[in-house]
Protein backbone atom coordinates (compact mmCIF):
# COMPACT_ATOMS: atom_id res chain seq x y z
CA UNK A 1 0.00 0.00 0.00
CA UNK A 2 1.54 3.19 -0.95
CA UNK A 3 1.54 6.29 1.79
CA UNK A 4 0.20 9.50 0.66
CA UNK A 5 3.63 10.77 1.73
CA UNK A 6 6.11 9.01 -0.38
CA UNK A 7 5.35 9.71 -4.24
CA UNK A 8 5.41 7.22 -6.73
CA UNK A 9 8.74 6.29 -8.21
CA UNK A 10 9.58 8.07 -11.64
CA UNK A 11 9.66 5.58 -14.95
CA UNK A 12 11.15 7.74 -17.63
CA UNK A 13 10.62 5.13 -20.12
CA UNK A 14 6.83 5.15 -19.61
CA UNK A 15 6.84 9.24 -20.24
CA UNK A 16 6.85 10.36 -23.59
CA UNK A 17 9.64 12.69 -23.86
CA UNK A 18 10.84 12.36 -27.20
CA UNK A 19 9.24 15.99 -28.67
CA UNK A 20 10.45 17.99 -25.55
CA UNK A 21 13.94 16.35 -25.98
CA UNK A 22 14.04 16.97 -30.01
CA UNK A 23 12.97 20.69 -29.03
CA UNK A 24 15.39 21.15 -26.10
CA UNK A 25 18.32 19.75 -28.52
CA UNK A 26 17.53 21.45 -31.40
CA UNK A 27 16.20 25.08 -30.20
CA UNK A 28 17.74 25.69 -26.78
CA UNK A 29 21.33 23.35 -27.30
CA UNK A 30 20.30 22.16 -24.34
CA UNK A 31 22.35 19.02 -23.28
CA UNK A 32 20.30 16.80 -20.96
CA UNK A 33 22.20 14.86 -17.92
CA UNK A 34 21.80 11.32 -17.74
CA UNK A 35 19.16 9.55 -16.78
CA UNK A 36 20.03 7.76 -13.98
CA UNK A 37 18.43 10.44 -11.35
CA UNK A 38 14.93 10.56 -12.56
CA UNK A 39 13.90 13.87 -10.88
CA UNK A 40 17.09 15.60 -11.96
CA UNK A 41 16.55 14.55 -15.58
CA UNK A 42 12.90 16.09 -15.52
CA UNK A 43 13.81 19.32 -13.42
CA UNK A 44 16.39 19.86 -16.38
CA UNK A 45 13.70 18.96 -18.99
CA UNK A 46 10.84 21.28 -17.67
CA UNK A 47 13.59 24.25 -16.78
CA UNK A 48 14.80 23.73 -20.90
CA UNK A 49 11.33 23.97 -21.65
CA UNK A 50 10.09 26.89 -19.59
CA UNK A 51 13.15 28.46 -20.47
CA UNK A 52 12.58 28.46 -24.33
CA UNK A 53 8.87 29.43 -23.26
CA UNK A 54 10.04 32.80 -22.71
CA UNK A 55 12.20 33.13 -25.70
CA UNK A 56 11.76 35.01 -28.87
CA UNK A 57 13.45 32.14 -30.94
CA UNK A 58 14.98 34.53 -33.35
CA UNK A 59 16.51 36.62 -31.31
CA UNK A 60 16.90 34.92 -28.47
CA UNK A 61 15.47 37.78 -26.03
CA UNK A 62 12.46 37.37 -24.01
CA UNK A 63 9.08 36.84 -26.03
CA UNK A 64 5.94 38.24 -25.71
CA UNK A 65 4.75 36.14 -22.67
CA UNK A 66 7.76 36.49 -20.94
CA UNK A 67 7.63 40.42 -21.29
CA UNK A 68 3.79 40.72 -20.15
CA UNK A 69 5.06 39.19 -17.31
CA UNK A 70 7.91 41.12 -16.37
CA UNK A 71 5.76 44.26 -16.96
CA UNK A 72 2.61 42.89 -14.85
CA UNK A 73 5.50 42.29 -12.10
CA UNK A 74 6.99 45.60 -12.49
CA UNK A 75 3.58 47.33 -11.95
CA UNK A 76 2.81 45.55 -9.05
CA UNK A 77 6.53 46.70 -7.65
CA UNK A 78 5.80 50.27 -9.11
CA UNK A 79 2.79 50.72 -6.84
CA UNK A 80 4.00 49.32 -3.86
CA UNK A 81 7.38 50.80 -3.82
CA UNK A 82 7.36 53.94 -5.99
CA UNK A 83 10.13 53.59 -8.01
CA UNK A 84 10.31 54.68 -11.33
CA UNK A 85 10.41 52.19 -14.10
CA UNK A 86 10.77 52.74 -17.60
CA UNK A 87 9.01 51.36 -20.33
CA UNK A 88 10.93 51.57 -23.98
CA UNK A 89 8.92 50.64 -27.31
CA UNK A 90 11.89 50.02 -30.43
CA UNK A 91 11.08 50.38 -33.53
CA UNK A 92 12.93 50.13 -36.77
CA UNK A 93 12.62 52.60 -39.08
CA UNK A 94 11.86 51.48 -42.73
CA UNK A 95 12.16 47.77 -42.03
CA UNK A 96 10.16 46.70 -45.06
CA UNK A 97 12.42 48.06 -46.98
CA UNK A 98 15.41 46.00 -46.00
CA UNK A 99 12.76 42.92 -46.71
CA UNK A 100 12.19 44.24 -49.77
CA UNK A 101 15.19 45.22 -50.98
CA UNK A 102 17.60 42.47 -49.51
CA UNK A 103 14.97 39.31 -48.80
CA UNK A 104 13.94 38.15 -45.59
CA UNK A 105 17.09 36.40 -44.45
CA UNK A 106 18.67 39.92 -44.38
CA UNK A 107 15.69 41.06 -42.21
CA UNK A 108 16.27 38.08 -39.93
CA UNK A 109 19.94 39.15 -39.67
CA UNK A 110 18.95 42.94 -38.77
CA UNK A 111 16.33 41.73 -36.40
CA UNK A 112 19.25 39.72 -34.17
CA UNK A 113 21.96 41.99 -34.43
CA UNK A 114 19.09 44.97 -33.34
CA UNK A 115 18.41 42.69 -30.32
CA UNK A 116 21.99 41.94 -29.50
CA UNK A 117 22.47 45.86 -29.69
CA UNK A 118 19.70 46.37 -27.68
CA UNK A 119 21.02 43.97 -24.73
CA UNK A 120 24.25 45.61 -25.01
CA UNK A 121 22.76 49.03 -24.35
CA UNK A 122 21.02 48.12 -20.99
CA UNK A 123 21.68 46.71 -17.31
CA UNK A 124 21.48 43.30 -16.42
CA UNK A 125 18.63 43.58 -14.79
CA UNK A 126 16.47 45.13 -17.97
CA UNK A 127 14.14 43.02 -19.62
CA UNK A 128 14.59 43.23 -23.78
CA UNK A 129 12.38 41.68 -25.34
CA UNK A 130 10.83 41.19 -29.25
CA UNK A 131 7.35 42.92 -28.87
CA UNK A 132 6.47 41.30 -32.76
CA UNK A 133 7.62 42.06 -35.92
CA UNK A 134 10.07 44.75 -35.97
CA UNK A 135 8.95 46.04 -32.92
CA UNK A 136 11.51 45.70 -29.45
CA UNK A 137 10.44 46.63 -25.96
CA UNK A 138 12.45 47.30 -23.09
CA UNK A 139 11.04 47.13 -18.87
CA UNK A 140 13.88 48.82 -16.92
CA UNK A 141 12.72 48.73 -13.28
CA UNK A 142 14.19 51.02 -11.02
CA UNK A 143 15.23 53.95 -13.63
CA UNK A 144 14.91 57.38 -12.60
CA UNK A 145 13.32 59.54 -14.39
CA UNK A 146 16.44 61.57 -15.65
CA UNK A 147 18.20 58.95 -17.00
CA UNK A 148 15.34 58.31 -19.86
CA UNK A 149 16.65 60.12 -21.98
CA UNK A 150 19.79 59.47 -21.90
CA UNK A 151 19.35 55.70 -22.49
CA UNK A 152 16.89 56.37 -24.94
CA UNK A 153 20.06 58.19 -27.13
CA UNK A 154 22.13 56.15 -26.04
CA UNK A 155 20.01 52.96 -27.88
CA UNK A 156 19.41 55.40 -30.39
CA UNK A 157 22.99 56.31 -31.29
CA UNK A 158 24.30 52.76 -30.63
CA UNK A 159 22.08 51.27 -33.00
CA UNK A 160 22.97 54.20 -35.98
CA UNK A 161 26.27 53.43 -35.55
CA UNK A 162 25.63 49.71 -36.13
CA UNK A 163 26.90 47.78 -39.54
CA UNK A 164 25.38 45.37 -40.32
CA UNK A 165 26.83 42.05 -42.36
CA UNK A 166 23.64 40.26 -44.46
CA UNK A 167 26.25 38.69 -46.73
CA UNK A 168 29.83 38.84 -48.18
CA UNK A 169 30.98 42.28 -48.04
CA UNK A 170 27.23 43.70 -48.09
CA UNK A 171 26.91 45.65 -44.47
CA UNK A 172 24.01 47.81 -43.86
CA UNK A 173 22.74 50.92 -41.12
CA UNK A 174 19.57 51.55 -39.64
CA UNK A 175 18.27 53.88 -37.40
CA UNK A 176 15.58 53.35 -34.99
CA UNK A 177 12.35 55.41 -33.33
CA UNK A 178 12.22 54.82 -29.41
CA UNK A 179 9.08 55.50 -27.52
CA UNK A 180 8.98 55.72 -24.12
CA UNK A 181 6.54 56.05 -20.86
CA UNK A 182 7.67 55.56 -16.87
CA UNK A 183 4.87 53.59 -15.17
CA UNK A 184 2.84 56.34 -12.93
CA UNK A 185 4.81 56.05 -9.48
CA UNK A 186 2.41 54.69 -6.64
CA UNK A 187 -0.37 53.97 -8.98
CA UNK A 188 -1.32 50.39 -9.81
CA UNK A 189 -1.68 50.90 -13.82
CA UNK A 190 -1.95 48.38 -15.84
CA UNK A 191 0.16 46.62 -18.76
CA UNK A 192 -2.24 47.78 -21.85
CA UNK A 193 -2.40 51.65 -20.75
CA UNK A 194 1.79 51.64 -19.73
CA UNK A 195 2.08 50.14 -23.16
CA UNK A 196 0.10 52.67 -25.17
CA UNK A 197 1.31 55.30 -23.25
CA UNK A 198 4.73 54.27 -24.64
CA UNK A 199 3.22 53.39 -27.98
CA UNK A 200 2.19 56.68 -28.20
CA UNK A 201 5.45 58.49 -27.64
CA UNK A 202 6.64 55.77 -29.99
CA UNK A 203 4.27 56.82 -32.91
CA UNK A 204 5.21 60.53 -32.38
CA UNK A 205 8.78 59.86 -32.99
CA UNK A 206 8.04 58.12 -36.13
CA UNK A 207 5.74 60.80 -37.57
CA UNK A 208 8.21 63.73 -36.64
CA UNK A 209 10.69 61.86 -39.05
CA UNK A 210 11.86 58.40 -37.42
CA UNK A 211 15.20 58.22 -35.33
CA UNK A 212 14.74 60.01 -32.58
CA UNK A 213 13.50 59.27 -29.24
CA UNK A 214 10.22 60.65 -27.21
CA UNK A 215 9.76 60.22 -23.75
CA UNK A 216 6.16 60.82 -22.15
CA UNK A 217 6.69 63.64 -19.71
CA UNK A 218 5.57 62.79 -16.64
CA UNK A 219 3.91 64.99 -13.80
CA UNK A 220 7.53 66.42 -13.33
CA UNK A 221 8.31 67.76 -9.52
CA UNK A 222 11.46 69.17 -8.87
CA UNK A 223 12.90 69.65 -5.81
CA UNK A 224 16.06 71.43 -5.33
CA UNK A 225 19.20 70.41 -3.05
CA UNK A 226 18.67 74.07 -2.02
CA UNK A 227 15.00 73.39 -1.13
CA UNK A 228 15.89 69.87 0.23
CA UNK A 229 18.69 71.43 2.40
CA UNK A 230 16.70 74.27 3.98
CA UNK A 231 13.92 71.63 4.63
CA UNK A 232 16.12 68.70 6.81
CA UNK A 233 19.51 70.04 5.85
CA UNK A 234 20.18 70.65 9.67
CA UNK A 235 19.35 66.34 10.37
CA UNK A 236 22.70 65.97 8.41
CA UNK A 237 24.07 68.93 10.52
CA UNK A 238 23.20 67.01 13.56
CA UNK A 239 21.06 70.00 14.80
CA UNK A 240 17.65 68.77 14.32
CA UNK A 241 14.76 70.74 15.08
CA UNK A 242 12.05 68.39 16.20
CA UNK A 243 14.02 65.20 16.55
CA UNK A 244 15.42 66.17 19.50
CA UNK A 245 12.51 68.76 20.28
CA UNK A 246 14.76 72.20 20.80
CA UNK A 247 13.42 75.31 20.58
CA UNK A 248 11.70 75.82 17.79
CA UNK A 249 11.93 79.93 17.66
CA UNK A 250 15.59 79.40 17.83
CA UNK A 251 16.02 76.52 15.18
CA UNK A 252 13.56 78.87 12.83
CA UNK A 253 15.83 81.22 13.87
CA UNK A 254 19.35 79.42 12.97
CA UNK A 255 17.58 78.54 9.69
CA UNK A 256 17.14 81.82 8.91
CA UNK A 257 20.56 82.50 9.17
CA UNK A 258 21.87 79.98 6.99
CA UNK A 259 19.61 81.37 4.27
CA UNK B 1 -24.53 74.17 -3.00
CA UNK B 2 -22.28 76.92 -3.50
CA UNK B 3 -22.28 77.56 0.34
CA UNK B 4 -18.73 78.07 0.47
CA UNK B 5 -17.04 81.15 -1.12
CA UNK B 6 -14.17 78.70 -3.17
CA UNK B 7 -10.68 80.50 -2.61
CA UNK B 8 -9.84 79.64 -6.27
CA UNK B 9 -12.20 80.24 -8.56
CA UNK B 10 -9.58 81.55 -10.97
CA UNK B 11 -9.20 77.47 -11.42
CA UNK B 12 -11.84 78.04 -14.38
CA UNK B 13 -8.90 79.39 -16.25
CA UNK B 14 -6.37 76.82 -15.22
CA UNK B 15 -6.71 74.20 -18.43
CA UNK B 16 -5.29 71.48 -16.37
CA UNK B 17 -7.27 71.86 -13.78
CA UNK B 18 -10.86 73.31 -15.30
CA UNK B 19 -13.20 72.09 -12.22
CA UNK B 20 -14.36 74.53 -9.63
CA UNK B 21 -13.84 72.88 -6.18
CA UNK B 22 -17.46 72.22 -4.27
CA UNK B 23 -17.76 72.96 -0.67
CA UNK B 24 -17.68 70.66 1.96
CA UNK B 25 -15.05 68.53 0.23
CA UNK B 26 -11.79 68.27 2.01
CA UNK B 27 -8.90 66.05 0.08
CA UNK B 28 -6.67 64.00 2.29
CA UNK B 29 -3.41 63.48 0.05
CA UNK B 30 0.33 63.12 0.83
CA UNK B 31 3.37 62.77 -1.23
CA UNK B 32 4.79 59.31 -0.42
CA UNK B 33 2.69 56.59 0.16
CA UNK B 34 2.60 54.89 3.97
CA UNK B 35 2.41 58.14 5.63
CA UNK B 36 -0.99 56.75 7.02
CA UNK B 37 -2.97 58.75 4.58
CA UNK B 38 -6.01 56.19 4.71
CA UNK B 39 -5.37 55.83 8.31
CA UNK B 40 -6.10 59.29 8.92
CA UNK B 41 -9.12 59.73 6.57
CA UNK B 42 -11.00 57.13 8.20
CA UNK B 43 -10.31 57.90 11.43
CA UNK B 44 -10.65 61.44 11.40
CA UNK B 45 -14.05 60.14 9.37
CA UNK B 46 -14.98 58.30 12.85
CA UNK B 47 -14.60 60.92 15.22
CA UNK B 48 -16.19 63.21 13.02
CA UNK B 49 -19.18 61.30 12.58
CA UNK B 50 -18.99 60.69 16.65
CA UNK B 51 -18.92 64.55 16.79
CA UNK B 52 -22.50 64.33 15.03
CA UNK B 53 -21.67 64.91 11.48
CA UNK B 54 -22.63 63.50 8.69
CA UNK B 55 -19.77 62.48 6.72
CA UNK B 56 -18.96 60.60 4.04
CA UNK B 57 -15.62 58.97 2.66
CA UNK B 58 -14.60 58.55 -1.25
CA UNK B 59 -11.81 56.33 -2.21
CA UNK B 60 -10.94 58.77 -4.92
CA UNK B 61 -7.50 56.49 -5.40
CA UNK B 62 -10.02 54.97 -7.69
CA UNK B 63 -9.82 51.61 -6.09
CA UNK B 64 -6.52 51.49 -5.17
CA UNK B 65 -6.60 53.29 -1.90
CA UNK B 66 -6.41 50.60 0.97
CA UNK B 67 -10.00 51.96 2.25
CA UNK B 68 -11.33 48.77 1.82
CA UNK B 69 -8.62 46.93 3.99
CA UNK B 70 -8.46 49.78 6.83
CA UNK B 71 -12.06 49.19 7.35
CA UNK B 72 -12.30 45.80 6.68
CA UNK B 73 -15.08 46.59 3.85
CA UNK B 74 -15.98 44.58 0.81
CA UNK B 75 -19.06 45.75 -0.48
CA UNK B 76 -20.63 44.04 -3.64
CA UNK B 77 -21.47 47.29 -5.53
CA UNK B 78 -19.27 50.03 -5.83
CA UNK B 79 -18.29 53.54 -7.75
CA UNK B 80 -17.65 51.23 -10.63
CA UNK B 81 -20.47 49.89 -11.38
CA UNK B 82 -22.49 52.66 -10.56
CA UNK B 83 -19.97 54.29 -13.18
CA UNK B 84 -20.47 51.22 -15.45
CA UNK B 85 -24.19 51.66 -15.15
CA UNK B 86 -24.62 48.60 -12.99
CA UNK B 87 -25.89 50.38 -9.43
CA UNK B 88 -27.76 53.59 -8.63
CA UNK B 89 -25.23 55.57 -6.74
CA UNK B 90 -27.12 54.57 -3.38
CA UNK B 91 -26.51 51.23 -3.41
CA UNK B 92 -22.86 51.66 -3.61
CA UNK B 93 -23.12 53.62 -0.41
CA UNK B 94 -22.26 51.55 2.49
CA UNK B 95 -22.04 51.83 6.20
CA UNK B 96 -18.30 52.28 7.69
CA UNK B 97 -18.06 50.84 11.15
CA UNK B 98 -17.14 54.23 12.11
CA UNK B 99 -20.76 55.59 12.13
CA UNK B 100 -19.65 57.24 8.94
CA UNK B 101 -21.06 56.51 5.02
CA UNK B 102 -18.15 55.40 2.26
CA UNK B 103 -18.20 54.98 -1.65
CA UNK B 104 -15.84 52.43 -2.47
CA UNK B 105 -14.55 52.43 -5.92
CA UNK B 106 -13.76 49.12 -6.65
CA UNK B 107 -10.99 47.55 -8.88
CA UNK B 108 -12.29 47.70 -11.91
CA UNK B 109 -11.86 52.09 -11.30
CA UNK B 110 -8.17 51.87 -12.38
CA UNK B 111 -9.56 51.99 -16.12
CA UNK B 112 -11.00 55.15 -15.46
CA UNK B 113 -7.57 56.59 -14.27
CA UNK B 114 -6.75 58.07 -17.53
CA UNK B 115 -9.35 60.56 -17.05
CA UNK B 116 -10.76 61.49 -20.44
CA UNK B 117 -13.03 64.35 -20.48
CA UNK B 118 -16.27 61.90 -19.71
CA UNK B 119 -15.14 60.23 -16.80
CA UNK B 120 -13.95 64.16 -15.36
CA UNK B 121 -17.67 64.65 -16.33
CA UNK B 122 -18.81 61.35 -14.39
CA UNK B 123 -17.00 61.79 -11.27
CA UNK B 124 -18.22 65.36 -10.93
CA UNK B 125 -21.93 64.67 -11.49
CA UNK B 126 -21.63 62.09 -9.15
CA UNK B 127 -19.89 64.21 -6.64
CA UNK B 128 -22.57 67.00 -7.17
CA UNK B 129 -24.90 64.56 -6.39
CA UNK B 130 -23.66 63.15 -2.76
CA UNK B 131 -22.10 66.20 -1.13
CA UNK B 132 -25.68 68.02 -0.56
CA UNK B 133 -26.41 64.81 1.27
CA UNK B 134 -23.19 65.18 3.79
CA UNK B 135 -21.77 67.87 6.37
CA UNK B 136 -18.63 66.51 5.05
CA UNK B 137 -17.08 64.68 2.06
CA UNK B 138 -13.76 63.56 2.79
CA UNK B 139 -11.56 62.38 -0.58
CA UNK B 140 -8.79 59.67 0.57
CA UNK B 141 -6.47 60.21 -2.55
CA UNK B 142 -4.17 58.31 -3.73
CA UNK B 143 -0.23 58.59 -2.57
CA UNK B 144 1.97 60.95 -5.47
CA UNK B 145 1.14 63.53 -7.84
CA UNK B 146 -0.51 62.26 -10.42
CA UNK B 147 -3.57 62.98 -12.60
CA UNK B 148 -6.04 60.99 -10.57
CA UNK B 149 -4.65 62.53 -7.50
CA UNK B 150 -4.79 66.59 -8.98
CA UNK B 151 -8.11 65.78 -10.06
CA UNK B 152 -9.24 64.72 -6.84
CA UNK B 153 -8.00 67.07 -4.94
CA UNK B 154 -9.11 69.88 -7.25
CA UNK B 155 -12.48 69.17 -6.21
CA UNK B 156 -12.27 69.67 -2.85
CA UNK B 157 -12.42 73.71 -1.44
CA UNK B 158 -9.73 72.10 1.31
CA UNK B 159 -6.98 69.92 1.03
CA UNK B 160 -4.86 68.13 4.43
CA UNK B 161 -1.50 66.92 3.65
CA UNK B 162 -0.46 64.21 5.58
CA UNK B 163 3.33 63.89 6.28
CA UNK B 164 5.96 61.96 8.60
CA UNK B 165 8.71 63.58 10.11
CA UNK B 166 10.90 61.15 8.07
CA UNK B 167 13.02 63.40 5.33
CA UNK B 168 11.41 61.92 2.10
CA UNK B 169 7.74 62.34 3.47
CA UNK B 170 8.93 65.88 3.73
CA UNK B 171 10.28 66.29 0.14
CA UNK B 172 7.50 64.20 -1.14
CA UNK B 173 4.77 66.33 0.81
CA UNK B 174 7.09 70.13 0.23
CA UNK B 175 6.53 69.03 -3.67
CA UNK B 176 2.86 68.07 -3.42
CA UNK B 177 2.48 71.36 -1.65
CA UNK B 178 4.21 73.46 -4.74
CA UNK B 179 2.20 71.23 -7.40
CA UNK B 180 -0.98 72.51 -5.31
CA UNK B 181 0.26 75.86 -5.43
CA UNK B 182 1.26 75.85 -8.84
CA UNK B 183 -1.57 74.06 -10.74
CA UNK B 184 -4.48 74.83 -8.69
CA UNK B 185 -3.46 78.16 -7.17
CA UNK B 186 -4.26 77.12 -3.77
CA UNK B 187 -2.95 79.61 -0.93
CA UNK B 188 -4.17 77.51 1.70
CA UNK B 189 -2.95 74.04 2.69
CA UNK B 190 -3.53 71.88 5.70
CA UNK B 191 -1.28 69.60 7.43
CA UNK B 192 -1.26 66.49 9.88
CA UNK B 193 1.63 65.38 11.05
CA UNK B 194 1.41 61.43 11.57
CA UNK B 195 3.95 59.60 13.61
CA UNK B 196 6.03 62.22 15.56
CA UNK B 197 8.02 62.15 18.50
CA UNK B 198 7.06 64.48 20.62
CA UNK B 199 4.99 67.09 21.50
CA UNK B 200 5.29 70.10 19.11
CA UNK B 201 7.05 68.20 16.75
CA UNK B 202 4.53 68.53 13.98
CA UNK B 203 4.23 72.36 14.48
CA UNK B 204 8.09 72.90 14.13
CA UNK B 205 7.51 70.69 10.86
CA UNK B 206 5.29 72.77 9.59
CA UNK B 207 6.93 75.89 10.33
CA UNK B 208 9.95 74.68 8.62
CA UNK B 209 7.79 73.50 5.73
CA UNK B 210 6.36 76.89 5.22
CA UNK B 211 9.71 78.34 5.62
CA UNK B 212 10.91 76.95 2.41
CA UNK B 213 7.98 77.62 1.03
CA UNK B 214 8.10 81.49 1.46
CA UNK B 215 11.67 81.36 -0.13
CA UNK B 216 11.24 78.89 -2.81
CA UNK B 217 7.61 79.14 -4.10
CA UNK B 218 5.66 81.94 -2.07
CA UNK B 219 7.56 84.98 -4.57
CA UNK B 220 4.55 86.54 -5.09
CA UNK B 221 3.81 88.53 -2.45
CA UNK B 222 0.15 89.20 -3.18
CA UNK B 223 -0.27 85.73 -3.02
CA UNK B 224 1.16 84.59 -0.28
CA UNK B 225 1.05 80.69 0.30
CA UNK B 226 -0.48 80.02 3.86
CA UNK B 227 0.14 76.20 6.04
CA UNK B 228 -2.31 76.15 8.54
CA UNK B 229 -0.93 73.13 11.15
CA UNK B 230 -3.84 71.24 11.62
CA UNK B 231 -2.58 68.75 14.33
CA UNK B 232 -0.02 65.92 15.21
CA UNK B 233 -0.95 62.35 15.78
CA UNK B 234 2.13 60.59 18.12
CA UNK B 235 3.56 57.59 17.02
CA UNK B 236 1.54 55.39 19.05
CA UNK B 237 2.05 51.52 19.14
CA UNK B 238 -2.27 50.99 19.42
CA UNK B 239 -1.98 52.48 15.92
CA UNK B 240 -0.51 49.51 14.17
CA UNK B 241 -2.41 47.14 16.69
CA UNK B 242 -5.59 48.66 15.06
CA UNK B 243 -4.29 48.40 11.88
CA UNK B 244 -3.40 44.56 12.05
CA UNK B 245 -7.06 43.75 13.32
CA UNK B 246 -8.08 46.10 10.77
CA UNK B 247 -10.42 47.98 13.21
CA UNK B 248 -10.73 51.95 13.38
CA UNK B 249 -8.63 53.13 16.24
CA UNK B 250 -10.90 55.64 17.25
CA UNK B 251 -13.47 52.95 17.94
CA UNK B 252 -11.34 50.07 19.33
CA UNK B 253 -8.80 52.02 21.57
CA UNK B 254 -10.76 55.67 22.07
CA UNK B 255 -8.04 56.03 25.09
CA UNK B 256 -4.82 55.44 23.02
CA UNK B 257 -2.81 58.88 22.32
CA UNK B 258 -2.97 59.23 18.44
CA UNK B 259 -6.94 58.34 18.89
CA UNK B 260 -6.90 61.10 21.33
CA UNK B 261 -4.84 63.39 18.77
CA UNK B 262 -6.98 62.15 16.33
CA UNK B 263 -10.19 63.73 18.11
CA UNK B 264 -8.29 67.26 18.74
CA UNK B 265 -7.91 66.85 14.88
CA UNK B 266 -12.01 66.21 14.27
CA UNK B 267 -12.93 69.42 16.67
CA UNK B 268 -10.12 71.54 14.65
CA UNK B 269 -11.57 70.35 11.27
CA UNK B 270 -14.99 70.95 12.67
CA UNK B 271 -14.24 74.50 13.70
CA UNK B 272 -11.92 75.55 10.74
CA UNK B 273 -12.72 73.92 7.90
CA UNK B 274 -16.37 72.78 7.55
CA UNK B 275 -19.09 75.93 6.59
CA UNK B 276 -21.67 77.07 8.40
Amino acid sequence: MASPFTAPPIHLEQLRLEDAQALLSRDAHLALPPTDSPQEFLQCVIDGLCELSQKDPLTGLSNRRQFNAVLERTIDSVARSGDPALLLMIDIDHFKKVNDQYGHHAGDLVLKAVGDALATCVRPMDTVARFGGEEFSIVMPNCHTYFGSTIGERIRETLQALRISIGIGVEISITVSVGGAYAPEWVRSTAALWIERADLQLYQAKSNGRNQVRLDTQQEIFVSAEEKNMLFGHLALGEPAWIEGVNHDAAAAAMGQRV
Amino acid sequence: MADVSTPSADLAQNASVPLKPLGKVVAVTSGKGGVGKTFVSANLAAALARRGMRVLVLDADLGLANLDVVLNLYPKITLHDVFTGKAKLEEAIIRAPGGFSVLLAGSGMVEYSRLTPEVRDDFLRIMNGLVPHYDIVLLDTGAGISDVVLFAVSLASEVIVVATPEPTSLTDAYATIKVLVGQQKRQVVRMVINQTARLGDGRAITVQLQQVLDRFVATDPTRPIKLVHMGDIPADPAVRQAVMRRQLLTLSMPGSPAAMAIGQLAQKVQDTVVPR
